[in-house]
């Protein structure tokens, strides 16, 4: 749509009108002001200056009536600060003026937020609808797609992958495909993404205005109880580790914003997601609290026989496993260490009666049992 | 503009430990009585260190989808919301007696309304009756039918047994019912021993829990005899020991369950209107067919 196509519907000159009776507007280029003794609305935008009569505003020229319709759009319809800043990213509103913004819009504007695809379209009366897919279906046909019209879907859609697994990091990279939300209001795409990536729209609001309170490590050890307080022992460097585990963006798509304290950054990664991370998740603090239970074990010296190529093959089955790249060795491809051939051959050969590797025993011999 | 929060403990291993949080949720959204309705986690997302942020409303109520008054409702969830000021005595409960407590969130600045846990308002017990009729597919079942309301014990919580009991002896009070016990996962009287603590052939039991998981589905089962091994099913009625046991499973799954939720906000000063009545109604087994 062009802005030669703009039009404000009665509904958007009322609340312009009580608008301008209580204070000016000033808003991406619209500067509006209304002069009750002269009873006159003046309106200024880039390339056009009028001053009208109440009863003339029906007729603005088409730049200001995109200017007046993005302004109802963006402070009557959509109501909440973090939504409002949501949709005007979804437009890149601060980065784009209207007039190229609506032109824009008529093709649809594509943003990513994590593996979502949000297309932003001009609606006929001046506001917006919402289309979500997967980042895997932007050149998909639609028809192809699921359709969806209840944002609330988006939780179930969210629920397994797409082996039927469970998800229980919602932001993990992981998200199924295959589906479509064709058409959603601004409030309806709100709830979309919340569902789909829960309080990241609201934690991404915060980082924008600079309020982003952020929970480290340790400020997290602090305050865990029950169970979870094994966390406290948890070392240092393991910290590390355990966001270079879990919170790589392969494993997670917030940006890890959380570090050891605020003085003790990480070496690991944080990832380059556009929502951030503010805190160590649930599923990070049960992991850190398995570590600290494996950490309190002392190392042992072990001596085993193996070839070269099994050494490497024993490097290549934890790194498939750990990038989870298992699935993709083909069956027959034997010079893949992680192959299901390779493996069992490596067990055949290595393990003893027992299961053990090369016979050699994994407790020295006064070992009473696992304690926890 | 008011909001509910209901929170919620979810799982990392089980998909449907969150269910029925988001089916109440759901079902009090139709209803329209709140601005809006939030759903948080103390294993999934949002996290309840999170959830009240993604709140707009000026009036929160937060209900906690937890059967009892202990370790998660009285320490953590108050902790993790970031109550201001917070302790169990603003309950001023004796266990099972939770009303609600007014507290500043610090998170988000604002006023909460904090609820007990739906576990022990006196109306889960009518939730207890209808999964009894829906177990059964009977809206006037009770007449020959023992009820085995059954907890997991004292382990970890002794407010847990009060819980239980307080909805065994409001059960027994109502005289439907021809008897009804209160029976245990992990002390005595223990539910692996079902049929020697009834006299009634029928029996129904109902694990007063929020939500399906190994325990009601694979533990209790497997106490109780119904089956060897969960894997296979059992049949509703089974038969155990010259008894039919009806065995109905986590009586949180039940959709009136959304009724507590609502009359814990409402005692709290939700205004509702007539959502209580319609979620009753809603909810009937008479309007609806028959869960399995």
């Amino acid at each position: 749509m062009s802005v030669a196509d703009a039009a404000l519907s009665a509904t958007q000159l009322a609340a312009f009108k009580q608008q301008l009776a209580a204070a000016p507007i000033e808003y991406d280029e619209l500067a509006a002001e209304y002069d009750a003794d002269e009873d006159t609305y003046h309106i200024e935008t880039p390339d056009h200056q009028t001053s009208l009569s109440g009863d003339e505003l029906g007729t603005v020229a088409d730049e200001q009536a995109a200017y007046i319709s993005n302004w109802y759009f963006h402070t009557q319809q959509v109501t909440t600060e973090s939504k409002q800043a949501f949709c005007r990213w979804l437009e890149l509103a601060d980065d784009r003026p209207v007039p190229t913004r609506y032109d824009d819009l008529g093709a649809g504007i594509d943003r990513e937020w994590g593996e979502l695809m949000i297309t932003t379209t001009l609606a006929p009366d001046g506001g917006r609808r919402y289309e979500i897919r997967h980042v895997d279906d932007s050149g998909v046909d639609d028809g192809a797609l699921t359709p969806h019209t209840d944002p609330f879907d988006a939780r179930d859609i969210g629920t397994l992958d797409a082996d039927g697994q469970y998800r229980p990091l919602r932001t993990a990279p992981s998200l199924d495909s295959g589906w479509i939300f064709p058409e959603l209001t601004a409030d309806a795409v709100y709830e979309a993404v919340e569902a789909f990536y829960p309080a990241t729209i609201v934690n991404w609001h915060r980082e924008q205005r600079g309020k982003l309170d952020i929970d480290h490590w340790r400020d997290e050890q602090d305050r865990q109880s029950g169970i979870y307080n094994l966390i406290t022992v948890l070392p240092d460097e393991a910290v590390n580790w355990a966001a270079a585990a879990c919170c790589d963006d392969s494993q997670c798509l917030k940006r890890r914003e959380w570090q050891l304290s605020e003085d003790e950054p990480l070496a690991a990664e944080g990832g380059d997601g556009v929502f951030p991370c503010r805190a160590p998740c649930s599923t990070v603090v049960a992991a850190g609290r398995e570590w600290a239970k494996l950490e309190r074990e002392d190392t042992q010296t072990y001596e085993f026989e193996l070839t070269p190529s099994e050494k490497e093959q024993i490097e290549a089955i934890i790194d498939a496993v750990a990038d989870g790249t298992v699935n993709e060795i083909r069956e027959a491809d034997l010079s893949e260490g992680a192959n299901r051939y390779r493996a069992r051959y490596l067990r055949e050969k290595r393990f003893d009666d027992d299961a053990t590797l090369s016979g050699t025993p994994t407790y020295p011999d006064d070992h009473d049992g696992d304690s926890e | 503009m008011q909001s509910l929060v209901i929170v919620a403990h979810g799982s990392h291993l089980n998909p449907d430990s969150a269910t029925p949080t988001h089916t109440h949720a759901d079902t009090i959204r139709a209803t329209g009585a709140f601005d809006e309705v939030r759903t948080g986690f103390w294993k999934e997302q949002p996290s309840l260190r999170e959830v009240l942020r993604t709140t707009h409303g000026d009036d929160i109520y937060v209900v906690p989808l937890f059967i009892s008054e202990g370790y998660f409702t009285e320490r953590v969830i108050p902790r993790e919301l970031r109550l201001e000021g917070w302790e169990p005595e603003l309950w001023n409960s004796d266990g099972i007696s939770a009303d609600t407590a007014t507290l500043v969130a610090s998170d988000i600045d604002t006023e909460v309304y904090y609820c007990g846990p739906v576990g022990t308002h006196e109306a889960m017990t009518d939730v207890l009756v209808r999964r009894a009729e829906s177990v059964t597919g009977d809206p006037e079942v009770g007449n020959g039918f023992g009820f085995a309301v059954v907890g997991h014990g004292t382990e970890r919580n002794e407010n847990s047994a009060k819980a239980i009991e307080y909805h065994t002896e409001r059960l027994r009070e109502t005289g439907r019912f021809d008897e009804v016990k209160a029976l245990f996962m992990d002390e005595e009287p223990e539910i692996d021993d079902v049929a020697d603590h009834f006299d009634s052939e029928d029996i129904i039991v109902v694990p007063l829990f929020i939500a399906d998981g190994f325990h009601t589905q694979e533990d209790i089962p497997e106490d109780m005899g119904l089956t060897d091994d969960y894997r296979n099913g059992y049949d509703v009625p089974s038969e155990v020991d010259g008894h039919r046991i009806w065995y109905g499973g986590a009586v949180g799954t039940e959709e009136l369950t959304a009724d507590v939720v609502l009359e814990r906000a409402a005692d709290a000063g939700a205004d509702i209107g007539d959502a209580i009545a319609r979620v009753r109604k809603q909810t009937s087994p008479t309007t609806q067919a028959v869960g399995e």
